[in-house]
């Protein structure tokens, strides 16, 4: 397979681009002025595209290269890839679902816990000297706090489990009411909003739910809400969650995600209710290596002529 | 709120009524504020300006005191307690009683009382959150997004797996059972060790450190600090636990041998820590302050909003009661005596409010 022509376009393990290297005819093009090089000589032999969170062929560049059979995400999510294009193309679509699924969770029910009892802060607290000064204020409860989910997909389900190991109630906002769950149905998200104490993003990014935390969702999860984001940046409005966390209309943030990331608004650094993770909701050695192993068994599938493994389109 | 004086090296409120019973407050508990605003018409809270000690030979209202109030991080020592001979109960707003003369208040039969399993919810939840973080590196990775404003992309090295990773848990009292409880639920085996092997619990029990250090990816330690856990977790321990284990600490600062994991965590020896207690706080060895795989908290894992006002119910309760000749609602009660070089020692109970 090493002949096979790949292009890779987004941000990935170290080593799923060294096994690419190795099986396949690999470019790189996730810097722009690279990829435009790359497609001015090698357009007509790519074949296959690896994207991920940080990058993913557009409308564009699926029609750019007209032998292209599948597009591989290193990623569950898969907004940076034009779907649409590639199903009227033909163009297979894969992503890496469930690999993640406890991580991203996992990281969820850290990222309350840092925002409710200040985790980072008190660490601030003890590196900066101050706890010689006196002892940190009191925090807020996590156990047997309400907590709302947009989205009971894998991940929103994941995230309720371990919730409810800490005697929180919780309730849930989705396209559709889910009619074997036993938690709460809330028939729009700023009902949810409205009803919980913690608001966790947990769905796909798509046109419908883009900013689907507006101003009126965040004013509903109030001063003494948090909110907390690992799904997508483009999920919030950005510019409306900064605002009401400086006006003090939000209790609090807890964001795995932004809008243009590595771009996060520097007004939120002053912030001691915020804690701001560089998207990392999976990224741990072992689920990393799987995502990548995910990768590469579907595109070795693809090209063997046997069933994918994880596919979307 | 009434005025405070000072009276013969004491704060007190002018009270109109000045036979509320007195109680001595020592340590500056958390909840003193809270204390003083919603029972200030029941008690006369006398909190020293100065050390105990400096106010030896007696005055008036040390001598007559029966009722103290004492946070953990005053040591209410035999010499301490000497200087307070009409002392009937200790309240401590603490769950631990580490920092108590329990031996000489066993002696002078003083009663004591503690904070039961008040905060192990809170406890459980901060030990659950310090794992989390030293493990998936919340705390560093926070600190470089607010440092790295200008990069062109994020590098963040990778953290550690928690969901079905395998923890051993120090002491399996009400604090590990609330730990266990919600770590369960992120698919984790869970392992412990304690002083008495549980039978109504059906996780795997080890005799000792060691070997539950040497089968787990991380240790929690939820334990009471006493002669017999000091420095529980050695050098051997940590050895056992190995360059990628990981330890969280909400116990007792001195439950590890705080110089030994300094250099194990600066040699690499053990892959992280996150500790909300220190062997001398607010003291923290200064190799930990740049370190960004350990977790540094200010001993705050109990204090929340919502469990102040319960901890000052649960104090005034305690008072009430043992003016009243009544059963203590929390009552630490010693288990064990047995004699030591001819002295009489007391080990704490094993009760369902205890935790070791």
């Amino acid at each position: 397979m090493g002949s096979i022509s790949v292009l890779l376009v987004g941000k990935v393990l170290p080593y799923l681009e060294q096994e690419l290297d190795k099986r396949y005819n690999l470019f790189r093009g996730i810097d722009p002025s690279q990829r435009a090089a790359v497609l001015r000589d090698h357009a007509a032999s790519i074949r296959a595209v690896v994207a991920s969170s940080s990058g993913g062929p557009d409308a564009a560049l699926i029609e750019a290269l007209p032998k292209l059979e599948i597009v591989s995400s290193f990623s569950v999510g898969v907004d940076r890839i034009d779907l649409q294009k590639c199903k009227e193309k033909g163009v297979r679509v894969t992503n890496t679902p469930d690999v993640l699924t406890d991580e991203v969770a996992d990281l969820t029910i850290g990222l309350i816990l840092a925002v409710l009892r200040r985790i980072c802060e008190c660490d601030r607290y003890v590196r900066s000297g101050n706890w010689k000064k006196g002892d940190y204020k009191l925090t807020t409860k996590f156990s047997g706090k309400t907590l709302g989910i947009l989205g009971l997909g894998r991940i929103g389900a994941a995230v309720a489990k371990r919730a409810e190991g800490f005697d929180c109630s919780i309730c849930y906002y989705s396209r559709n009411e889910k009619p074997d769950s036993k938690y709460k149905y809330y028939p729009s998200v700023v009902e949810l909003a409205s009803n919980c104490d913690v608001l966790v993003v947990a769905c796909p990014l798509t046109s419908e739910t883009h900013h689907i935390i507006n101003r009126e969702v965040i004013n509903a999860l109030g001063p003494k809400g948090v909110l907390i984001n690992i799904g997508r940046g483009k999920h919030v409005d950005e510019p409306e969650l900064v605002s009401a966390l400086l006006e003090g209309r939000l209790g609090g943030a807890g964001l795995d995600v932004f809008e243009k990331e590595p771009h996060v608004p520097e007004e939120l650094f002053g912030l001691e209710n915020v804690v701001l993770l560089p998207h990392v909701g999976s990224a741990t050695v072992e689920t990393r290596t799987a995502m990548a192993d995910l990768v590469l068994d579907n595109l070795e599938a693809h090209f063997l002529g046997k069933p994918l493994l994880t596919p979307l389109v | 709120m009434a005025e405070e004086e000072k009276v013969e090296g004491l704060q007190q409120l002018k009270h109109e009524n000045q036979d509320l019973p007195q109680v001595l407050v020592l340590g500056s508990p958390t909840c003193l504020q809270t204390l003083k605003q919603l029972y200030s018409h029941k008690f006369r809270f006398l909190i020293p300006n100065t050390s105990l000690d400096s106010l030896y030979p007696l005055t008036a209202p040390l001598s007559s005191i029966s009722a103290v109030i004492c946070s953990a991080s005053f040591s209410l020592t035999a010499p301490v307690l000497r200087l307070l001979p009409s002392l009937r109960l200790v309240v401590t707003t603490s769950a631990g009683t580490d920092h108590i003369d329990l031996n000489e208040c066993g002696c002078r039969g003083i009663q004591v009382a503690g904070a039961g399993k008040l905060f192990s919810e809170e406890v459980a939840d901060m030990a659950v959150g310090l794992l989390i973080d030293v493990m998936r590196r919340v705390s560093a990775a926070d600190r470089f997004v607010r440092t790295s404003c200008e990069a062109a992309t994020w590098d963040f090295p990778l953290g550690y797996k928690i969901s079905g990773k395998r923890i051993g848990i120090v002491g399996l009292g009400s604090i590990g059972m609330e730990v266990a409880k919600r770590l369960e639920c992120f698919g984790c085996t869970i392992l412990y060790h304690s002083k008495h092997k549980k039978s109504a619990v059906s996780y795997p029990f080890y005799n000792s450190v060691i070997d539950l250090a040497a089968t787990s990816n991380a240790l929690v330690l939820c334990c009471a600090l006493n002669e017999e856990t000091r420095h529980i977790v050695n050098r051997e321990v940590m050895l056992a636990l190995g360059k990628e284990g990981f330890i969280v600490n909400v116990g007792r600062g001195s439950l590890i041998d705080e110089k030994q994991l300094v250099k194990f965590l600066m040699d690499g020896e053990i892959g992280g820590a996150a500790l909300d207690v220190f062997e001398d706080e607010p003291n923290v060895p200064k190799e930990l302050l740049s370190m960004d795989n350990v977790v540094l908290t200010p001993h705050c894992a109990a204090f929340t909003s919502e469990c102040i006002i319960k901890l000052c119910e649960l104090v005034a309760g305690n008072i009430e009661a043992s003016l009243s000749d009544k059963p203590l609602i929390t009552q630490f009660r010693p288990s064990r005596v047995f004699y030591s070089s001819a002295r009489l020692v007391l080990v704490p109970s094993c009760s369902p409010s205890s935790f070791w």
